[in-house]
């Protein structure tokens, strides 16, 4: 039975990467940031002296920003470690090698979007005791910080599909890596500018205070606004009764980022053989 | 075992294989000789189900590498000309990687991998850094790594290109331990005389075309088409040389004064040679030896190709 869901490329990345150093320096980078981060917070919020009293409304405000913070930091790493998935195979001229194994396309592409998620696990959870601190002042409940891991999952999973569709798709890793960064500086970033671009084009053309179809989907596929709805659920119902689209924000998020998921495997999927006639 | 029919591969206006067609038998170590962008890596690769043809097929075992890759896979090995090994990984690491690969069993696995290392004399390097093996070791690692799952045929892109004499002994040696074991072998090389003491047959593919096919002797004289013969006189040169002159078949004769003999091309057959002979004989010419210039394979294989080029 073990033997079935037995991914060979999985665990040889797995070993690769836990081996390497640069997983290990990601790690400390990241925690660091973190750290930083928190340690910066809790000095201003006590004006440096370190003492002092914190409030629940505080403490939430460091929540909100830590999440953000942290998602910024996903997303950051995510290409890094998922461009290179198939494109450094074929440049370290070990990708042929690979394909005339009897292993289907699908099991090495699922290995290797696994192995990059799994480390990208691995951060989260070592960052956990770091963000857990706002529970030592209250004012976050844990269902939303469950929620907000859950959301933060199906992005790197997104993500990650994007980078190894990417990797697969283009000869080399370099090429892959700002691609996907130029995918997330749009799911990042031009979303948000398009969502206050329609918005404001919808206000004009009605002159009323409201938001269209358009504007609600913008914000919708948006990481950072997502994880402002999460964080204050009171925006995201804001956002449905102003555009007057009867649906949460996070489920719209959900189904594009499921979509995307599927997209990009099947491509990569797909292209993975891209000389052989038939992908088996 | 293989059979390729009409096997066509194009890049645009650029013809890779053209109309390919050969036949080998189970247990036969065939040699694929060419010059480099011949033809012999794309053939390969379209047996090693890496690259689809333009038309034509391949089977192995009588599986097409079009309509059935994954059963063509399970019948090769395949060891290309480059090939990278990953860094971090172990040497029997990298066997197990492999071995998982083709969906052997962890039990399974631990068996083979000592076997296979002992096959290919790296069983002292078994706990070794993959990358920190020399060339030699890394081009037999890959060997026990085309053999893991045990296939029925071989195919080895250049096996002993870039080893050192010592390797590529080490690499032959291994070659006829596997033929020993009735594999069926494909090897492809720029390096003639190693495959002629090595293999039953021979491919010459020039342009993507299959130039000759047949086994080392054949094919030598398939190829050789005129044979250079040099005649030794006691003395009457000049007259040796017009005597010459007239056998339409000859040509390209050349005079060697100072040693006294005369080197010609002759494009007859051997019944044609012995008629020769005799009539020099009641021509009461003053010849004492005649013989054959020896060619090697790799001369007859650069004539063959030259000749191909200027077509």
């Amino acid at each position: 039975m073990m033997e079935r869901f037995y991914n060979p490329v999985l665990v040889k990345e797995l070993k690769l990467r836990f081996r390497s150093f640069k997983s290990f320096s990601g790690l400390m980078f990241y925690l660091a940031v973190i750290c930083l981060f928190i340690a910066g917070f809790l000095l201003l919020t006590t004006e440096f002296t370190g003492k002092g009293f914190f409030r629940p409304d505080t403490s939430f405000m460091m929540f909100a920003v830590l999440t953000i913070l942290q998602m910024a930091l996903v997303l950051f790493i995510t290409p890094s470690l998922t461009a290179g998935a198939i494109s450094s195979e074929r440049e370290k001229q070990t990708l042929n090698i690979l394909l005339t194994t009897t292993q289907s396309s699908t099991q090495i592409i699922i290995g290797k979007l696994l192995s990059s998620v799994a480390f990208l696990v691995l951060m989260l959870i070592a960052g956990l005791p770091l963000y857990s601190l706002v529970f030592l002042f209250g004012g976050v409940s844990p269902s939303q910080l469950i929620s907000i891991f859950l959301f933060y999952l199906l992005t790197v999973v997104a993500i990650g599909s994007i980078g190894v569709m990417f990797s697969t798709i283009t000869k080399r890793t370099i090429v892959a890596m700002i691609s996907t960064y130029g995918s997330i500086i749009f799911l990042g970033g031009i979303t948000a500018f398009f969502f206050f671009l329609t918005m404001a084009f919808h206000q004009m053309g009605n002159n009323i205070s409201g938001t269209s179809f358009m504007s609600y989907f913008w914000a919708s596929i948006n990481p950072g606004a997502l994880m402002l709805t999460l964080i204050s659920p009171e925006l995201g119902d804001e956002l449905v009764r102003l555009s007057g689209v009867e649906l949460p924000v996070w489920i719209t998020y959900l189904i594009a980022y499921s979509l995307i998921i599927v997209l990009c495997l099947t491509i990569a999927i797909k292209k993975l053989r891209a000389n052989m006639k038939s992908n088996r | 075992m293989i059979e390729i029919r009409d096997l066509t591969k194009r890049y645009g206006s650029f013809t890779a294989l053209d109309q390919l067609n050969l036949s080998l038998e189970e247990g036969v170590v065939f040699g694929f000789v060419g010059a480099n962008g011949a033809g012999k890596s794309t053939t390969f690769s379209i047996l090693a189900t890496l690259l689809s043809p333009t038309s034509g097929d391949a089977l192995i075992n009588g599986k097409s590498v079009i309509k059935e890759p994954k059963e063509v896979r399970k019948q090769i090995g395949y060891m290309p000309d480059f090939f990278g090994v990953y860094d971090q990984l172990k040497v029997d690491e990298y066997l197990d990687f492999y071995g998982a690969s083709y969906g052997i069993g962890a039990a399974d696995r631990k068996v083979l991998i000592p076997q296979l290392l002992e096959l290919v004399n790296l069983t002292h390097k078994r706990y070794d850094y993959v990358d920190l093996l020399s060339r030699g070791m890394k081009q037999r690692l890959c060997l026990a790594r085309a053999l893991i799952h045990d296939p029925k045929v071989l195919i080895l892109d250049e096996p002993a290109s870039g080893l050192d004499p010592r390797a590529r002994v080490e690499m032959r040696d291994i070659l006829r331990n596997l033929k020993s074991m009735g594999k069926t072998i494909l090897i492809s090389s720029h390096i003639l005389p190693e495959l002629a003491e090595m293999c039953d047959e021979i491919g010459v593919i020039d342009n993507g075309k299959l130039i000759a096919h047949g086994n080392v002797a054949s094919i030598q004289a398939q190829l050789q088409g005129e044979k250079r013969i040099v005649i030794k006189v006691t003395d009457q040169l000049n007259e040796v040389r017009a005597f010459l002159e007239e056998d339409p078949l000859i040509s390209s004769i050349d005079l060697m004064d100072n040693r006294l003999e005369i080197a010609f091309n002759y494009r007859g057959t051997n019944a044609d040679q012995v008629a020769l002979l005799k009539k020099a004989i009641l021509a009461n010419l003053s010849i004492y030896a005649l013989s054959e210039e020896e060619k090697d394979l790799e001369d007859v294989f650069m004539a063959i190709t030259k000749g191909a080029d200027n077509q």
